[in-house]
């Protein structure tokens, strides 16, 4: 990796702890640790789509001054509203000089802005700096005949310009998947929106969307699915067991983070997995009993 | 604004001018004026943020926050004290709470709404990282926020000044609380102590004590031993 600082974000600290344990743990496996940006704020969530709001992007330019002033070239981080939020926060924040100028000189406490702090996903730095070769490479327990349905939502892939693939044929998570030995199981709403922070107001309209990304999920096979957004997780985790009996297979889907995913794969500490992750795993032989 | 002599200056409280001697805080210096505080005045030294005081420089844009207790007064400063901050605190029962990382968005959930602007931090008197420790809590980093709102004195003038409206110094205050009671590590001589103490160990001493006069109290405090 490039000079990179890890941006956490709130749930990463809090109800994602396994994400960042599992993330921690394969980065470490790939010899690449993730480094803590220090004194990190919020990003800034939920991303401001005003255009002259700018009070809205402080907390993210505040983020990309902490990075400039540890001398990172780019932020990565986890949770994929973070990435959304911090990227789109910095495009449009550089694309207008005065905006720039009138955030920083409301920062007048902070060096300003100067611009050029990169944003990425863990996953597009596992694409394209670290390769996904060097990933099957460190695989120890290859997850062979794993079903596992890509879920990407929306904030990984929209809008368009920031977005770390194509919004509507994404191939990434499948590419990953396919490189931990495992089968990836397209289905119809792979970047279909979950409900996000509707679960506050209105949550049955999150149980439905999330009950038709589910049930489109394991009607296609799958018994895996990954996602790499907490608030995701959080809705499709809470659905599933909310209307388990209305689902259309009586098998069980382990809903886990990709990273985790991986941390099977490597071996290393995976975090927290569902009970049903765990049975599945009884199936695939770790890494000694492929030695014997 | 010309200075009035060398050894004095001119300040302005609620908008009329004063000329009082150079040197004194700005405390001081209003009394000196014939200003007599029925609020906005405590301890005189720094510590409880009664006292809490906005002024602005003539010819300066920004706002400042002093403690007028702590400050000296300048020629030229535009003062306004502020007596009390209309900010409503929680009731919560500490023994009974779940101190999970959520206990303090439960309670404060106005800590959402900050947007990181830092408007609270140049408010703060105490120099403390209001922002940062809004941010701890934030995500549940329950001994952080208690460590960095540390020097709070609890003068209100951050939640005065924030545009989200977020009751910083009360939420850090019941997280200071919340690590007390959960998370700081217990204290084995203090334990030690209390069960002495029920034990009687110290009984006739503090009895022996009690039944002295002031003398002989005097006599012993002035010979004790001072590790």
């Amino acid at each position: 990796m490039n000079n990179t600082a890890y941006f956490p974000g709130c749930s990463l600290k809090a109800e994602a702890s396994d994400y960042e344990r599992s993330a921690a743990a394969v980065m470490e496996a790939l010899g690449q640790p993730l480094e803590e940006l220090e004194r990190w704020t919020c990003c800034g969530t939920v991303y401001s789509l005003t255009d002259d709001d700018l009070m809205h992007q402080l907390a993210s330019v505040r983020n990309l001054i902490r990075a400039q002033e540890c001398g990172a070239e780019e932020i990565v981080t986890l949770c994929s509203m973070c990435f959304n939020t911090l990227k789109r926060s910095k495009v449009f924040i550089e694309q207008d000089a005065a905006r720039l100028e009138t955030v920083n000189a409301f920062m007048d406490e902070e060096p300003d802005y100067e611009g050029g702090i990169e944003v990425f996903h863990l996953l597009e730095i596992l694409r394209d700096q670290v390769g996904f070769e060097s990933i099957e490479g460190r695989v120890t327990r290859p997850l062979s005949g794993l079903r596992v349905a890509p879920y990407y939502g929306c904030t990984l892939l929209r809008p368009r310009e920031i977005g770390i693939d194509e919004p509507d044929t994404p191939m990434i998570l499948q590419d990953f998947i396919r490189t931990l030995w495992a089968t990836p199981v397209e289905f119809a709403f792979q970047a279909e929106c979950c409900g996000t922070y509707q679960i506050v107001d209105t949550p049955e309209m999150v149980l439905e969307k999330s009950h038709r990304i589910l049930s489109s999920a394991m009607r296609a096979g799958a018994e895996v699915m990954v996602t790499s957004c907490p608030l995701c997780m959080h809705n499709l985790r809470l659905c599933y067991e909310e209307l388990r009996s209305s689902l259309p297979e009586k098998r069980e889907l382990s809903i886990v983070y990709w990273t985790q995913l991986a941390a099977i794969a490597f071996e290393v500490e995976t975090g927290e997995l569902p009970a049903s992750m765990d049975k599945l795993l009884e199936g695939l032989p770790t890494s000694m009993e492929l030695v014997r | 604004m010309s200075i009035p002599s060398e050894n004095t200056i001119r300040i302005y409280v609620m908008g009329s001018a004063y000329e009082v001697p150079r040197g004194l805080t700005i405390m001081d210096a209003m009394e000196h004026a014939g200003w007599r505080f029925t609020r906005g005045a405590g301890c005189r030294s720094g510590f409880c943020g009664a006292c809490s005081t906005v002024y602005r420089h003539e010819g300066d844009y920004r706002l400042r926050f002093v403690l007028a207790c702590q400050t000296e007064a300048e020629d030229g400063m535009y003062l306004v004290q502020l007596p009390f901050t209309p900010a409503p605190r929680v009731s919560y029962t500490l023994a009974a709470l779940n101190p999970d990382e959520n206990v303090l968005l439960q309670h404060y959930p106005e800590i959402a709404r900050c947007v990181s602007c830092n408007t609270c931090t140049k408010a703060c008197p105490q120099d403390i990282e209001v922002m940062d420790y809004v941010q701890a809590a934030l995500r549940g980093d329950i001994a952080q926020t208690a460590s960095l709102s540390f020097d709070c004195i609890q003068c209100g003038l951050c939640s005065m000044r924030c545009p989200a409206d977020i009751k910083h110094y009360h939420m850090a205050q019941m997280a200071r609380r919340v690590y007390g009671r959960y998370m700081s590590p217990i204290t084995e001589h203090l334990e030690e102590r209390i069960v002495e103490i029920e034990k009687g160990v110290y009984a006739e001493e503090v009895d022996a004590l009690v039944k002295m006069t002031r003398g002989e109290l005097e006599e012993i405090y002035a010979a004790r031993v001072v590790e």
